[in-house]
């Protein structure tokens, strides 16, 4: 019998009273495949205890399409179509990669016109990548507004690869050793080759010029409001450690501090002839990760306006077989796509079509981090924190 | 007999008919804002398309899922629509013109605008669905967070008029000549307007919604017309607490320099105008701003605007004992 009044019992007995808690159980919440902020059919599985999210597992695979089975039994030419809706937001960036791995075992060299060509297309693919993600960002913050002016302005910078490759989205406009005619152009002859079509650099230089104006407007109207930035700074915050560890590349690991870029550290495309800034972010936190695209599509258009006066002039094809044979050999080329870094690893076995084709998606590796980075946050911040990684679920499941 | 027919007919009316106009206010303003062609050029310079997407509402399918606590489910779109419509009764669009002149006009009004609450909180709870739970019980915390501030508005307004009609409060805004947003009431009316916008689950306080996050929150499982009848009951409650907002602060259905005779006559014409400038304001706030979040709409509640109505009133009494 223990008295409750005895000084020595005391302790004991006021311990024994605090020591009874309510139990609760946490919410298992789906997040996916059907919701309006996962880009596509994501599937987050989340535990929620009240608005606190722990354990979170993306599952993915909900969109996969096989294309890297289905390039074995392809040809090279016929691959491009396939590869280019990968990133379906930015389709003419998945060309390259593919196509300059194919070139490198066939040792062909490209005409610096042509390479040209696919500088500006694929840096044009950026900027409409990035208008898409600037507007769907505050969409996922609440904002309704800046997708209107995100999708117009984007509808400009369409309309430009539109008239040159005769497709928005998925422009199939590389060949092996070039770049296909354009669109616009009058009927091809060996001695009048119309590449691009009439008006073409008048039309771009305004663009771009309303591209770096759109982007003035989205730091003024997106990244001045106060609401914005207490819902972005601070949110999400990324190491450049732990970005590096799990694969991170692109926008995201140049927001958390890496000056990590492709485009001066690869030589795909002949991006060492111009002069462009690559931003860089300091805190890693959603506002940076969304700062960072906003300034990059400033100095995308940087780029176009400049290679746009230094266009070489001469031939749009470099000398190729008629039936493309690829020899054997293996090589592995990767480029810098809006989202990150995207490889293709090409095995060769002197065939038609590749015998293995192995692709490296920037979207995959950024989604990996997501449970790092959405432990403990609140369920507004994980909807703010997905979409600051903007990924497109072609490109995370192919 | 009759004369209480006429007052519920004349309610329902004018509920309907402020919905209305701020339904196309709204549009029209999303579709300036945002460059739409249907709202602002398609069918009439585009002022059909308020009653193009309500007879889209009509003629869809009113879906009721099978595992949905079916009477609670059903009933809560009327629950939320009736509470918006009651307030109409005690705002007085001139001295005369008004269904219920009671005597604590601002406390029924205050306690009929949170009724509509609950059935958001039933709407989340019935349907069944993790998402619809969320919101209701966001919009919960919401009120209970945003009552508060509201009510400590109001205080002020009543301490300054001594009264709580709402025609009261009207008739001494006409004897001192200015409304009282000028006269020393500028914080009440601030706080008023935050609170009502979070009241009425408005940008950027719409976390009870937030359709990027929960989908269409407490809303998401509705459809049809019951999904019709809580959208026109945001406007219906967007246009009443305006409407209240101005007969508050800013003089209701009078303006300095007219003669108060003509009341009856320019009186509606005026209190609608002004509601109109209110429900304009919040039509360019939720076009043009993100959502919050819901601790920081807590912290604003109880850090901000809770403090800042307790002072206001301190000040405004000791105004009214001192001078």
């Amino acid at each position: 019998m223990i008295n409750a009044l005895d000084p020595q019992n005391m302790n004991n007995f006021s311990e024994a009273s605090v020591s009874v808690e309510i139990e609760t159980e946490d919410m298992t919440l789906n997040i996916g495949p059907q919701h309006p902020s996962t880009h596509g059919v994501l599937r987050l599985v989340a535990k929620v205890d009240g608005e606190k999210v722990h354990d979170v597992k993306p599952v993915l695979g909900y969109m996969h399409r096989g294309y890297e089975k289905l390039a074995e039994v392809r040809t090279y030419p016929q691959i491009t179509t396939l590869v280019n809706r990968i990133d379906w937001v930015a389709g003419f960036s998945n060309e390259i990669p593919f196509i300059a791995g194919a070139e490198r075992l066939m040792e062909i060299e490209v005409p610096e016109r042509a390479k040209h060509i696919r500088l500006i297309l694929t840096e044009m693919a950026r900027i409409s990548s990035h208008f898409v993600f600037n507007g769907a960002y505050a969409l996922e913050v609440g904002a309704l507004t800046p997708i209107f002016y995100a999708m117009e302005d984007r509808e400009r910078v369409l309309d430009l690869i539109e008239s040159v490759t005769g497709g928005r989205f998925h422009p199939n406009f590389n060949r092996i050793g070039g770049v296909k005619p354009a669109a616009g152009a009058g009927p091809t002859s060996k001695k009048n080759i119309q590449d691009l079509p009439a008006g073409f650099y008048r039309d771009t230089k305004v663009a771009m010029e309303k591209v770096i104006e759109a982007a003035d407007q989205f730091q003024n109207l997106i990244g001045g409001n106060e609401v914005f930035k207490k819902r972005t700074k601070n949110v999400g915050v990324l190491t450049a450690e732990t970005a590096e560890a799990y694969g991170v590349s692109g926008p995201i690991l140049r927001a958390s501090g890496v000056k990590s870029d492709l485009r001066t550290q690869t030589d795909y495309l002949p991006y060492d002839q111009f002069d462009y800034d690559i931003p860089v972010g300091e805190n890693g936190d959603c506002y940076d990760r969304w700062d960072v695209r906003v300034k990059e599509m400033v100095e995308s258009a940087k780029i176009v306006l400049q290679a746009i006066d230094s266009m070489p002039s001469g031939p749009l094809q470099a000398k190729v077989p008629k039936v493309i044979k690829v020899p054997k050999g293996r090589t592995y080329v990767r480029a810098e796509n809006p989202k990150g870094e995207m490889g293709y690893y090409i095995i060769s076995d002197g065939g038609l079509g590749p015998y293995r084709l192995k692709v490296r998606t920037a979207s995959f590796s950024n989604v990996s981090i997501l449970p790092i980075m959405l432990e403990g946050a609140l369920l507004p911040d994980l909807i703010a924190i997905m979409g600051s990684l903007d990924f497109v679920l072609g490109d995370v499941d192919r | 007999m009759t004369d209480v027919l006429i007052k519920v007919g004349f309610l329902a009316i004018a509920a309907l008919n402020g919905a209305v106009i701020f339904t196309i206010m709204d549009v029209k303003g999303a579709s300036w804002m945002q460059r739409r062609p249907g709202p602002l050029h398609v069918g009439l310079r585009g002022f059909i398309f308020p009653l193009a997407e309500i007879l889209k509402f009509v003629q869809k399918e009113d879906i009721i899922p099978t595992e949905v606590d079916r009477p609670v489910f059903k009933w809560a779109p009327a629950y939320v629509m009736v509470s918006c419509v009651a307030l109409f009764a005690v705002v007085p669009l001139s001295p005369t013109l008004v269904v219920a002149d009671l005597e604590l006009g601002v406390f029924f009004a205050l306690a009929i605008s949170s009724l509509g609450t609950i059935g958001v909180l039933t709407a989340g709870w019935s349907s069944a669905n993790k998402y619809s739970l969320m919101g209701g019980l966001r919009a919960a915390g919401q009120l209970i967070a945003y009552e508060l501030p509201l009510i400590l508005a109001v205080v002020g307004v009543v301490i300054q008029a001594e009264t709580m009609s709402l025609v009261g409060i009207v008739e001494k805004q006409i004897e001192w000549g200015v409304p009282f947003v000028v006269g020393g009431q500028i914080v009440g009316f601030l706080i008023f307007m935050v609170a009502a916008t979070a009241e009425m689950m408005r940008v950027p306080f719409d976390m009870p919604i937030g359709e990027s996050e929960l989908t269409m929150g407490f809303m998401t499982e509705y459809s049809g017309i019951r999904f019709l009848i809580f959208y026109i009951s945001e406007y219906m409650n967007m246009f009443i607490l305006c409407a209240i907002a101005s007969t508050l602060f800013l003089g209701g259905y009078h303006v300095p320099l007219l003669p108060t005779e003509w009341v009856n006559f320019y009186g509606p014409v005026v209190l609608i105008t002004k509601t109109a400038i209110l429900g304009f304001i919040l039509v360019a706030v939720r076009w043009s701003q993100p959502r919050f979040r819901e601790d920081q709409l807590q912290n604003l509640a109880w850090k901000i605007l809770i403090p800042a109505s307790l002072i206001n009133i301190l000040v405004t009494a000791i105004m009214k004992v001192g001078f």
